[in-house]
């Protein structure tokens, strides 16, 4: 990155300077969970957004509203977050206006990725997750990675703390390596996976400093989005 | 405004004073979602040589706790024998130490006559894999006649070419069956491209290649052929740490592909054991 080019002009150069590598990045933390079960979705997300040690707001949503059937949870660079969101809110409306229809989940989660991968050489710092009903209107979960890998999944943790809530689910909703039969997994309810959203929050909070003040919950089902709110430590 | 003049940036469109206009408006979208409408137009990074510059960006990490780690994918083989190709492929997604993912799909299925496997960028081979679906279907509309494998291969070896430099990361297996035959092709993000008959790509293919090799012949029958996959990628996701998750078997016959099997490699493990003790 030398476009200014000053390492020809030794004369200009001013003693003591220090070169300080180009970092446009910043991370603002928060982290998001979605449970998806056979008729509806949760996704969740805390509203601390932060720089550093220091915290900037105690009430910022991280919950974007695409459709009565799609929400998608963001964190990372805030302001990468609020461009990708910015951009795929217009194409979905250009969307709504060219084929008069909404855009189904899945078409969501699938030009979301395009739109990241666009960015392939200089990516979105974001830690996406897309929760929604698909088109037989059983929940679904899309996480994303930063450049657009894409993957469907049931249940999902990103952000900051999601290598330590991601665990956390794989044992709750997961029943990971637990070597219980296909038909002796308990059915998941909505109130269960809101209490386990909930309850990976209050961990979270406990031991991630980017995780904290409050959690917003959405309840998406065929009758729209509900919306909870749980306030968290605000240490 | 002298500066903004000197500069040329008077022209960008958030330098005019007026409110946009909704053409402008429109065209910046365009230029933010370029590839939505054609996918080879990637937007161009604020720095040159993004491969070293954004590794210095990386490299800045500790300070800003920016720490941007891509999926990666791991150990895949594919072989041709007398009943067509088997691809055998692994499923997990690491992304740096953290496990991303235990269910990742390492099989792309192209068409009913084309299979591509990943390895390395999880993002870069599946965007350009879909990329090279496009392609084969336009090509069936113009030809009145599926793409040869070699043909798919290359389109797929170009777009590798044209990034050569830039950082992306793919090291794909292409099989397919066409007019000559079972084809498998090696494709990679230098720009290679290989027609033959055993590869194996990622981090456990040394591992994998270890099994393979011992029980590879061209005459192995169908079931044979396909446990020697299943088992190659097993013993790979022992040994690696990189590897792990389920193991699946594609098979591609003249008819087009079939999948064989989705095994965890768990009770893949125990089964094998008992295996050993009955000998």
């Amino acid at each position: 990155m030398n476009c200014l080019g000053v390492e020809q002009f030794p004369d200009y150069k001013v003693p003591g300077v220090q070169h300080v590598d180009f970092s446009p990045y910043e991370s603002n933390g928060g982290s998001i969970v979605a449970i998806a079960g056979e008729d509806f979705v949760v996704i969740a997300a805390d509203t601390r957004l932060s720089s550093g040690y220091s915290i900037h707001s105690r009430d910022q949503s991280k919950l974007f509203k695409m459709s009565p059937k799609t929400v998608l949870g963001s964190t990372g660079c805030w302001c990468d977050t609020l461009s990708l969101t910015g951009l795929v809110k217009v194409r979905m409306q250009m969307y709504e206006h060219t084929h008069m229809k909404t855009m189904s989940t899945d078409a969501v989660a699938q030009m979301l990725s395009i739109v990241m991968y666009n960015r392939r050489f200089f990516p979105y710092y974001v830690s996406n997750i897309l929760a929604g009903l698909d088109k037989d209107g059983k929940g679904a979960v899309y996480s994303y990675d930063p450049i657009g890998h894409c993957e469907r999944a049931t249940y999902r943790a990103g952000g900051t703390a999601g290598a330590l809530l991601q665990p956390v689910l794989d044992n709750q909703i997961g029943y990971k390596n637990q070597n219980l039969p296909a038909d002796q997994l308990p059915p998941l309810t909505k109130e269960r996976a809101v209490a386990v959203a909930s309850d990976t929050f209050i961990s979270a909070a406990e031991r991630d400093i980017y995780t904290g003040d409050s959690v917003l919950i959405n309840i998406i089902t065929k009758d729209g989005v509900e919306e909870r709110k749980l306030q968290l430590r605000k240490d | 405004m002298a500066l903004a003049e000197i500069c040329k940036i008077s022209n960008a469109s958030y330098m005019k004073p007026a409110a946009w206009t909704s053409t402008e408006v429109e065209n910046e979208l365009n230029a933010f979602t370029s590839n939505i409408a054609n996918p080879y137009t990637l937007a161009a990074p604020p720095f040159e040589n993004p491969l070293e510059n954004l590794n210095k960006i990386q490299a800045n990490a500790s300070n800003s706790g920016v720490k941007i780690n891509f999926d990666h994918g791991t150990t895949t083989l594919g072989f041709k024998y007398q009943g067509g190709v088997i691809l055998a492929v692994d499923s997990r997604a690491t992304g740096g130490q953290y496990i991303g993912s235990q269910s990742m799909k390492k099989i792309v299925e192209i068409n009913q006559f084309l299979l591509g496997t990943l390895a390395g960028g999880a993002a870069d081979c599946v965007y350009w894999d879909r990329v090279l679906a496009k392609e084969c279907r336009l090509h069936e509309l113009r030809n009145k006649e599926r793409i040869s494998v070699a043909a798919a291969s290359k389109i797929m070896a170009n777009i590798a070419h044209e990034y050569k430099g830039m950082g992306l990361s793919m090291g794909m297996m292409l099989a397919g069956y066409d007019k000559r035959g079972p084809g498998l092709y090696y494709v990679d993000s230098e720009g290679s491209r290989t027609p033959g008959n055993v590869f194996s790509v990622g981090s456990g293919s040394i591992y994998a290649f270890g099994v393979l090799d011992s029980g590879y012949h061209w005459d192995l029958k169908d079931t044979e052929a396909q446990e020697l996959g299943r088992r190659a990628i097993y013993h790979a996701t022992f040994r690696d740490a990189y590897s792990g998750g389920i193991v699946r078997v594609y098979h591609m016959t003249p008819n087009g592909w079939i999948k064989i099997s989705e095994t965890d490699c768990m009770e893949l493990h125990y089964k094998y054991k008992e295996q050993n003790k009955a000998k």
